[in-house]
């Protein structure tokens, strides 16, 4: 007869836990194994309890390898004081480790305090687990690149549609301009145009100012000073200006609508809308598209004036060029061209922000992640699509001499 | 640690709850013995989710006393210093699955958080909990927002259950259920409380399950506890908010007895 006795003191436990239940009678769970010829008895006691969770699971992993080599298995619940699902779930796989590999097995001196829950216990887990099998990894690989190269496809296609359903919405409150959302419209726009000015007119007016310092500094070393107008009138009207305000509106307020469309999706208010037979383009795409495509030419213009303002301002006090001569020099060196330029990528690229922040926002699932994972995405991809715009633009606008 | 044996597992006395000026929770008592399933009912906005969420902890109370399982929550370190966390689960009302984990993976989140278990006891035993409420393992590998509403509170209770906890606060359980599913989440909440000896502290409107499930009722109206005790004893209670309650149109068809 062998007498093991397994007291694992030494396991690790994470934290004290101490549930009420357990507060008078807890004390250690043990697992006598008696080996008598080929058969091995069990006998638990103590508290078989969560509270004991790390030194249940070592018990039972120490009593794994003897359960093996025993033909006939008993175990004997009377000296259990308490039990729980996880200590029933425990006992419950030691003695159907044993029945499946056909050993006998007999369970005794169960309290009917607990038959109760050891009989649930014994019916759960018994279906089988699907497990899935563990792809290849260069056939994963081969997978992804396949589905984002068709995802990408997908995605131009859901661009498209929404231009299309924006422009059918557009028709639309054009035939019957009742239709029009005129409050939504308003409201936007002055969320998109008008709160945005401060932070738009500061950066702007930073980054002319950055401009203009840099440009005279390196510009001092052949004399070339007053150049820095034209460089500063140039890159600002035609370039600089609109793509600064353009990212700007992509973070603050392409986010935005992304975030509050993907909320309204998550809530059901997007189909809510639907079943009242209102289109919710109209509804609440059309105003937000139309409110950038208003407010972000504005926001550009006013973008452009600041930058100027700083770079005059950075001319006069760190270059020692007046104001009067900046405006002078600012006056030969930029056409209206220039100006016009710049102005006319404005609303093409609050448009592009505006479809993508949309059909980003229409594209949240339930979850949170989701929703946080299509607002960063809409942000992303605008900003991306905006500087190829004003690639394509430049192309465009060289081609054609302006 | 001496414990203090109760035969109570909660027990609030002259608890006040407010928030600026208003008091919700007026001078409130009230005893829930172990091992009982206590339905409390009131008007919508009458306090009962904030009786609740004050006795477990979430808002502030502004005087009285909440003593749970015999240790006083104002006591040093709180109840949470005492007990740590698996002293009571919680079903919230709308189910508050996190919802970017799985299903599988909400049951378990209290058992990776508290323990230090093998993922694949783990796995196991999350298995046994859903199977425990009622779904498959394959229901296991869902999203909260790919289940259907009572699935999304089968969920829910089973991660309440996960660390097998002594108390269960059960915040409207069969709102939004259809009927047959709302008597089999009654069933469900009887059966575990059996077999786990669970004491069950539900918020509920459902005349059903207050009828089928509950041992007492409390009546919560202008911040007091109005009636307590069984079933028809509240049904002859002569407070007017109560008799209103129980007699109303709905109540009385509910009630009918069958020929």
């Amino acid at each position: 007869m062998i007498w093991l006795k397994l007291e694992p003191q030494w396991a690790f436990r994470k934290i004290e836990l101490q549930p009420f239940r357990n507060l008078a009678v807890n004390s250690a769970p043990l697992l006598n194994a008696v080996t008598t010829g080929d058969s091995l008895e069990l006998r638990p006691t103590g508290s078989w309890t969560v509270v004991n969770a790390n030194l249940l699971e070592n018990l039972f992993n120490a009593v794994t390898p003897q359960l093996a080599s025993a033909k006939r298995l008993r175990v004997d619940l009377a000296g259990v004081r308490e039990i729980d699902t996880l200590g029933a779930w425990l006992l419950e796989k030691i003695s159907r480790g044993a029945e499946q590999a056909g050993r006998p097995v007999v369970v005794t001196g169960v309290d009917e305090r607990h038959a109760e829950l050891i009989e649930d216990v014994r019916k759960v887990n018994r279906g089988k687990r699907r497990v899935q099998p563990r792809p290849n990894a260069a056939l994963a690989l081969l997978e992804r690149t396949g589905r984002s190269a068709f995802g990408a496809v997908g995605e131009a296609a859901i661009l498209l549609q929404m231009l299309g359903a924006v422009s059918w919405a557009l028709f639309g409150v054009l035939r019957r301009p009742r239709s029009l959302r005129l409050t939504s419209l308003v409201y936007q726009t002055w969320r998109f145009g008008w709160q945005a000015i401060p932070i738009v007119v500061l950066i702007t007016f930073l980054i002319g100012a950055i401009i203009a310092q840099q440009g005279i500094f390196h510009f001092r070393r052949f004399g070339a000073e007053s150049y820095v107008v034209d460089m500063v009138g140039i890159l600002v009207l035609r370039e600089i200006g609109v793509l600064i305000v353009a990212i700007m509106v992509a973070g603050r307020s392409g986010s935005a609508c992304t975030a509050e469309l993907g909320s309204m999706k998550m809530r059901e208010e997007i189909d809510a809308l639907s079943t009242m037979g209102l289109d919710p383009v109209e509804v609440l795409i059309l105003p937000r598209i139309v409110a950038l495509v208003i407010a972000l030419p504005i926001l550009a213009f006013l973008g452009s004036m600041a930058a100027l303002y700083g770079g005059g301002l950075i001319a006069w006090l760190y270059g020692g060029m007046s104001p009067a001569i900046f405006i002078a020099r600012l006056h030969e060196a930029v056409s209206v061209t220039h100006f016009e330029v710049g102005m006319i990528k404005a609303p093409f690229m609050a448009l592009v922000i505006g479809i993508i922040a949309c059909s980003e926002g229409l594209k949240v699932k339930g979850s949170a992640e989701s929703l946080g994972r299509q607002t960063t995405t809409s942000v992303v991809k605008s900003i991306f699509l905006v500087i190829v715009l004003d690639g394509l633009f430049a192309v465009f606008f060289a081609s054609i001499g302006m | 640690m001496d414990a203090p044996t109760d035969q109570y597992a909660i027990r609030v006395s002259d608890l006040v709850v407010g928030f600026g000026r208003r008091v919700v929770i007026d001078h409130l008592s009230l005893d829930v013995r172990r091992g009982e399933i206590l339905g409390l009912v009131g008007a919508s906005g009458g306090g009962k989710s904030v009786l609740m969420r004050t006795i477990i902890g979430l808002i502030p109370k502004m005087g009285g006393r909440i003593e749970v399982m015999g240790w006083d929550a104002d006591a040093a370190g709180g109840l949470n210093g005492h007990f740590g966390a698996p002293k009571w689960g919680i079903l919230f009302q709308q189910g508050a699955l996190f919802s970017s984990l799985t299903a599988r993976q909400n049951v378990q989140f209290p058992l990776r958080e508290n323990l230090s278990l093998s993922q694949s006891l783990m796995d196991e035993i999350a298995d046994a909990k859903l199977e425990m409420v009622g779904l498959t393992a394959e229901d296991g590998d869902k999203l909260p927002y790919e289940l259907s509403g009572g699935m999304v509170k089968r969920v829910a209770l089973a991660r309440a259950l996960a660390l097998d906890p002594a108390i269960v606060f059960l915040d409207e359980p069969t709102s939004g259920l259809d009927p047959i599913a709302a008597g089999d989440f009654d069933v469900l909440i009887k059966t575990l409380q059996k077999t786990l000896g669970l004491t069950v502290f539900m918020v509920t409107h459902d005349l059903a399950s207050l009828k089928t499930v509950c041992d007492r009722v409390a009546a919560l109206a202008d911040g007091k506890i109005v009636a307590i005790g069984s079933m028809d004893d509240l049904l002859h209670s002569e407070h007017p908010w109560v008799k209103a309650y129980f007699h109303g149109k709905r109540s009385l068809m509910l009630q009918k007895k069958p020929d």
